[in-house]
């Protein structure tokens, strides 16, 4: 990272996310799901904060809840010192330049009608970024050369290219935005491992030279902790444990990380034989009817008689490391 | 019987539009009873196609298995009718499929799609093969089975339906059961529970498995010997120790290289293979794997080279396997 971690550029305060679900007939209580419950982190000029859980931990809700594509049902989205969660739509126009999104999926979200040239220019014309043509059209090519594409994949539909090729193009349009954030939702679970490592050195190398900031969404810890400066771990809606990279992955402080960490298979099987494995019993809660007390006590190896009444406060448990449970 | 399943010089075709596509390319691998045998490669490299050749399931007329053999307990699977085929899948041989949903009959409940198997592989009555249904669900741990029974597929979690497509699997007490990607789409803690759960049961009743997957860490964990495919091919096989601490293919290399481990501190660049697979269709001469392999000479580009003995239960198919360690390296100059 260019110059080390600057100010900070996003802080989230509090957020909560609530998706109401029908419900409430004949004087029934409707049914609530608290995807994401009671959040807070910041994120730095130039650093990388992976957020990592299971499906359904509300990771990819708090990604859309920064964008403001899910309205937060309470709590403070502050980027670049403004909040974001009360400005109008209207408001939030030049702001979305400003944070821009990198998917899982790169084909659903390419128009298959255009060319990767006219896929990356549109928003420079429609942001007037570059308004001149000529001056676009080169743009253009500097992206794509950015990306680690060839000038001529601007003649060719993404049906023509290969799932690689087509996260470099979604990369090479995050960036025509000239983005101050980008949030990069699981950008290599689709991906082959070989080419995985491509994008993730891809990715790696626009931050340093570019000074970019990622919110990394990701559900492959190794990936996560090659990528980031710092993690946080989610479960059911809630942060667990946050920390610096290196504490979380040398010292993690929370069962369930613990149980996350050992349930990684490592490519060696001479390590594999030797090594300890935790296996979590059961599954997520719904988070339709979240446990009581901690919501992870159900399948936690260590719980006392404590957690099923007592929600732990996500609290330093030693200087910049922060874990939500009684026993860390 | 030293050799349950064995797989001979397999060629599967598909006919396309762009061509003719050699999925399986002259592929030849075994499993012995009661061991686990991994297929390993990335996507499209014909993995799949090859399990599903084992079954008979390729889907024609596209999709043609145009020569090879596939013995199994000694019978060419290729020569037996389409009626006694049947009578081997499920029977003799289960299969567990990456998406249960997707594998699952949406409208027949659990416990039907238990007793089926049961009832018609192995003629049990009605009550005999419900009995054997709870025993199957409270073996892949399914709680409260007798009420699992009647409920739908949709009703289950993925890791739930994964288990049931085991129980599936395991119904008629096969001597083999394929596994395609088992634990992909699950979460990373019920994929452990996932894969303890087979482990567990293939030790405890003796069942073969063939486990095709992507992901070299599952393979470490679980598989007795492997098999690294790449482009349709076959390119090295060994001892799972053997494949991951002394790797003699430059695409092995390359796989274990691009992925960033737990256990080792961190690099600060990973080592991606560059490039990215050929289109099977438009094949190159010489070594499939050249255009992206940095060891690459000039004779890989003009012939292929074949599956040769590097050692003690060890093949690979690399002209420079047997001096990789001091061979010079190059950029290779793929485009991207």
């Amino acid at each position: 990272m260019a110059g080390g971690p600057g100010n900070v550029i996003l802080e989230v305060r509090n957020l909560v996310k609530h998706f109401h679900l029908g419900g409430g007939f004949l004087g029934r209580e409707p049914a609530v799901v608290k995807a994401v419950d009671n959040v807070s982190f910041e994120i730095r000029r130039g650093e990388t904060l992976g957020l990592v859980g299971e499906s359904g931990c509300g990771k990819t809700t708090t990604g859309r809840c920064v964008l403001q594509l899910e309205r937060p049902t309470s709590g403070e989205v502050m980027f670049e010192g403004k909040d974001l969660t009360r400005l109008s739509e209207a408001e939030l126009r030049p702001v979305r330049r400003r944070i821009q999104v990198i998917f899982q999926d790169p084909y659903s979200s390419l128009n298959p009608r255009m060319t990767v040239g006219q896929i990356i220019a549109e928003p420079l014309a429609v942001h007037d970024i570059v308004p001149d043509r000529a001056a676009r059209a080169a743009r253009v090519l500097e992206l794509l050369s950015l990306a680690g594409l060839l000038p001529a994949m601007a003649r060719r539909y993404p049906h023509e290219l290969s799932g690689g090729q087509r996260q470099r193009v979604g990369i090479a349009r995050a960036l025509a935005m000239e983005p101050g954030l980008i949030i990069c939702d699981e950008p290599v679970s689709a991906l082959d491992v070989s080419i995985q490592a491509q994008i993730i050195n891809l990715l790696e190398d626009l931050q340093a030279n570019l000074g970019l900031t990622f919110l990394f969404v990701a559900h492959d810890l190794s990936v996560v902790r090659h990528i980031s400066d710092r993690v946080a771990v989610m479960y059911l809606g809630r942060i667990v444990e946050i920390t610096d990279r290196k504490s979380l992955y040398d010292d993690p402080k929370h069962p369930y990380t613990k149980a996350l960490l050992s349930a990684v298979p490592i490519p060696d099987p001479e390590i594999e034989a030797r090594r300890e494995h935790i296996v979590l019993g059961g599954e997520v809660p719904s988070p339709l009817k979240p446990p009581s007390g901690c919501v992870f006590h159900p399948r936690c190896p260590i719980a006392i008689d404590r957690c099923r009444t007592e929600v732990p406060d996500l609290r330093e448990v030693t200087p910049g490391h922060r874990a939500a449970c009684i026993l860390a | 019987m030293d050799v349950l399943l064995d797989v001979k010089d397999l060629q599967t075709q598909f006919t396309t539009s762009g061509g003719v596509v050699r999925a399986v390319d002259g592929v030849s691998w075994d499993v012995k009873p009661g061991e686990t045998v991994a297929l390993v490669g990335e996507s499209g490299c014909g993995k799949s196609v090859s399990a599903l050749s084992v079954m008979r399931l390729v889907a024609a007329p596209a999709g043609r298995i145009v020569g090879g053999q596939i013995l199994f307990k000694g019978h060419d699977l290729l020569a037996v009718s389409e009626e006694e085929m049947r009578k081997i899948r499920g029977r003799e041989i289960g299969m567990v499929f990456q998406e249960p949903m997707t594998s699952l009959n949406p409208v027949l409940s659990v416990g039907r799609q238990l007793t089926e198997t049961v009832e018609i592989h192995l003629g049990m009555s009605p009550a005999r093969s419900r009995a054997r249904a709870i025993e199957l669900l409270t073996l892949v741990g399914v709680s409260d089975p007798e009420r699992r029974l009647s409920q739908y597929p949709h009703q289950f979690s993925g890791g739930m339906r994964q288990r049931m497509m085991i129980a599936m699997a395991l119904s008629c007490d096969p001597p083999l059961v394929l596994a395609d990607e088992p634990t992909t789409a699950l979460d990373v803690t019920i994929q452990a529970q996932i894969l303890e759960l087979m482990k567990g049961l293939s030790r405890r009743l003796g069942v073969a498995m063939l486990m095709i997957t992507h992901n070299l860490g599952v393979v470490a964990r679980y598989a007795d010997r492997v098999n690294v495919m790449y482009a349709g091919k076959i390119v090295e096989r060994g001892t799972a120790r053997e494949i991951y601490a002394n790797p003699r293919h430059p695409y092995t290399r390359g796989l274990l290289r691009s992925v960033p481990r737990l256990d080792e501190p961190r690099r600060s660049k990973l080592e991606p293979i560059p490039g990215q697979p050929p289109d099977l269709s438009r094949m190159p001469g010489g070594c499939s794997f050249a255009p992206r392999c940095a060891y690459a000479v000039e004779h890989c580009r003009a012939e292929a080279p074949r599956l040769e003995s590097v050692g003690a239960d060890h093949l690979a198919s690399c002209w420079l396997a047997n001096e990789l360690d001091r061979a010079p390296q190059h950029a290779a100059a793929v485009p991207r």
